[in-house]
């Protein structure tokens, strides 16, 4: 055992402790994480005559629709904004989240053919589509913007504040809870299909449980509690307050604190249980 | 000589039948068993479990360990199911050990497949970039090998075309080149050479072995046995997740073959019962050397004959015997009869000899035929297997593989005009 006292490179052992997590790995890789997002985002593109333009017509059509059936016909609250401003701020939050969370929950069973034949630290993929996500969601926002701008000049209404320029930090927050959640749910999967179907629409359901389609300050007593304990709710409330002024009363530091460990608590849990999964998954999936 | 890998004790498990239970229901059954004391009806394996769980596990690995020097060009060789898949996804990182530890020494990388996450949508420079990365290089370093890259492929004319348009030939081309330019300190491979035309494996097997000459450290895992013994100085064989032999490469080979096809060189045909109102009948093929020694595997090149041994019962007029060969596809390969013969009651013995033609490596199912007057006397199939191994016995540069390039070997004549 002359080699006992030399440096390996590498050691892996069947069962490793809950922390050794390699993050660094992932730093490492950061080109393959870039190169992930080009993919994404130009893939999805290739031979469609309107390009990225879908990544603006998906949220502007749903805001239509929405504010001819939740806005005229079932008459819900917009608490006073225009409904096309007032269903885009939520649309083009809660797109982001939902889009983060439902790709990075198939990670595994999508990408399982790469997986079985290279090795490289597959927490790459779930961050890749975190970040190519940001660019489409980048995109609407720019479409919320042009919009915003439009009704601040043709009415009086519109109050952007000081409040907009928590974006990154909700970004940052969506991101992270998106991920934290989705990797959970792609671990989970490779033994429970079951949980794709669950997925799919618990978060269509979970959109009604959030102020995406009416403002916070309609909702009071128990109800608006459980709203608030929905994290995502102080998160799209804090977007639409900072850019258009509407929801100030109901906006607390400590519902955004609240939400920021919910997604340090997610993360840490998802990182983790995702670590222990990539490890066997092939044997599995 | 540094040690770069160590592989110690390494086993791998796999639970046969269904591996886990994939529904939550099933998982909650398995649990309410457990509390209620019961032996869990899908039990995961682990340490604990394994004792009573031991007639369902199948150790794809058993206790497996070895060194691989710096600089070795190691083959890992056996048959299907001896653990070779195993050991690779083990050494790629791909899955884990059930028990034992791996240990490497510097930057390693495996190629199980050419064009690992090859996107159909992108074209072939950002392929290059996405591939090259998956399999560990940085952008700055695929950068700086791109033309190389791309010069290697020859598809320079289609680089900004998505691969998808690419012919299928043009794809693996450029994945292999893509793989073909990465620069680790180990490196694992799988049987990607079979892919592509004669010119382009030549190419391949060109780069590997200016890659072992470098001084890096190649792990070669293949059934291609020829490749082996041209890449490899030294051979593991592994047998039923076990290392079987280490050492050599020639002599790795000669024990996989020894061990692995359950040599036979002698075959009894089987016959009815009623053999005494046979006209006649063969009962024993043998394959042989020129000298008529059994043999079971013939290396590519070596002469062989096959001998029969038959019993006539009766004098019989117009007699024919035959042989037909066909590969295993069916494909009839060759038939041929002895002339017809006046042929009196006893016992006969007929050698089948054939120094003209290079049958290429592979298995050939044997035939016979016995007749009188276009009249069967005797007729059946599949009584013998004639294995032409792939080490090969000729010199002749003209015969680039034993394998894969037809039934027959031999070069036609050839003549060169100038003009």
């Amino acid at each position: 055992m002359e080699n006992n006292y030399e440096e390996w490179t590498l050691v892996v052992k069947p069962n490793t402790k809950w922390f050794e997590l390699h993050l660094s790995d992932l730093w490492r890789y950061r080109d393959l994480i870039m190169l992930f997002v080009k993919r994404d985002f130009v893939s999805v593109y290739k031979q469609t005559i309107l390009g990225p333009l879908w990544y603006i017509i998906q949220p502007i059509l749903t805001a239509i629709t929405y504010s001819i059936i939740f806005g005229s016909m079932a008459q819900l609250s917009t608490a006073g904004l225009p409904k096309l401003l007032f269903y885009l701020s939520g649309i083009t939050m809660w797109n982001y989240f939902s889009e983060c969370l439902n790709k990075t929950s198939n990670t595994f069973i999508q990408n399982a053919h790469i997986f079985g034949k290279v090795y490289f630290p597959r927490l790459t993929v779930p961050v890749a589509i975190i970040i190519s996500n940001l660019f489409t969601f980048l995109f609407q926002f720019s479409l919320f913007l042009t919009i915003l701008l439009f009704y601040y000049f043709t009415r009086t209404d519109i109050h952007p504040n000081k409040f907009m320029f928590l974006l990154p930090v909700l970004l940052l927050i969506m991101a992270g809870i998106g991920l934290g959640l989705g990797i959970i749910i792609s671990s989970l999967t490779t033994k429970y299909r079951d949980l794709r179907f669950l997925i799919a629409f618990g978060v269509q359901l979970l959109m009604f449980a959030t102020p995406v389609i009416y403002p916070l300050s309609s909702m009071l007593g128990k109800k608006k509690l459980l709203l608030l304990a929905n994290p995502i709710t102080s998160l799209v409330e804090t977007f639409r307050m900072g850019f258009t002024g509407v929801g100030g009363d109901d906006f607390k530091w400590g519902y955004l604190g609240y939400s920021f460990s919910f997604m340090v608590i997610v993360l840490i849990l998802g990182v983790i249980l995702f670590n222990k999964v990539e490890k066997s998954f092939m044997d599995t999936v | 000589m540094k040690t770069v890998i160590r592989i110690e004790n390494i086993s791998k498990d796999y639970r046969l039948g269904e591996v886990g239970t994939g529904t939550i229901s099933r998982d909650i059954n398995a649990w309410l068993a457990k509390i209620r004391g019961k032996e869990n009806p899908n039990l995961k394996i682990n340490e604990k479990t394994k004792f009573f769980l031991s007639g369902e596990i199948h150790k794809a690995l058993d206790n497996v360990s070895f060194d691989v020097q710096e600089g070795d060009v190691l083959g890992i060789i056996g048959k299907n199911g001896a653990g070779k898949s195993t050991m690779l996804k083990i050494l790629s990182r791909v899955t884990t050990p059930t028990e034992g530890t791996f240990k490497v020494k510097g930057r390693i990388a495996s190629l199980l497949e050419v064009g690992t996450g090859f996107h159909p949508e992108l074209t072939g420079r950002d392929n290059i970039f996405l591939n090259g990365a998956i399999l560990g290089m940085r952008k700055q370093e695929i950068k700086s090998k791109f033309d190389e890259i791309l010069e290697f492929s020859g598809v320079e004319k289609f680089i900004d075309t998505p691969v998808k348009r690419y012919s299928s030939g043009m794809y693996v081309r450029l994945a292999f080149a893509v793989a073909a330019h990465l620069e680790p300190e180990i490196l694992i491979i799988d049987e990607v050479l079979a892919v592509g035309d004669i010119a382009f494996q030549n190419k391949c097997m060109g780069k590997m072995s200016e890659v072992s000459k470098q001084g890096r450290t190649v792990l070669f895992v293949s059934h291609n046995m020829a490749a082996v013994q041209r890449l490899c100085k030294t051979g593991i064989l592994l047998e039923d997740g076990k290392i079987k032999y280490s050492g050599e490469t020639t002599k790795v080979i000669e024990e996989y073959f020894k061990s692995s096809f359950a040599s036979r060189a002698v075959f009894d045909i089987s016959l009815p019962e009623n053999t005494q109102d046979m006209e006649g009948f063969a009962y024993l093929l043998q394959i042989e050397d020129l000298d008529g020694n059994p043999i079971s595997t013939i290396p590519v090149g070596k002469k062989w004959q096959v001998r029969i041994y038959f019993r006539m019962n009766k004098r019989t007029s117009h007699f024919i015997i035959g042989i037909g060969i066909s590969n295993t596809m069916d494909v009839n390969f060759r038939t041929t009869w002895s002339s017809p013969m006046e042929i009196e009651k006893g016992e006969y013995e007929v050698v089948f000899r054939d120094t003209n033609i290079l049958m290429s490596a592979g298995e050939y199912k044997i035939l016979i035929g016995l007749t009188s007057f276009q009249r069967s006397i005797q007729y059946a199939e599949n009584i013998a297997v004639l294995r032409i191994s792939e080490i090969d016995e000729i010199n002749d540069e003209r015969i680039l593989r034993i394998s894969g390039n037809g039934l027959v070997l031999n070069p036609m004549e050839m003549e060169l005009i100038k003009k």
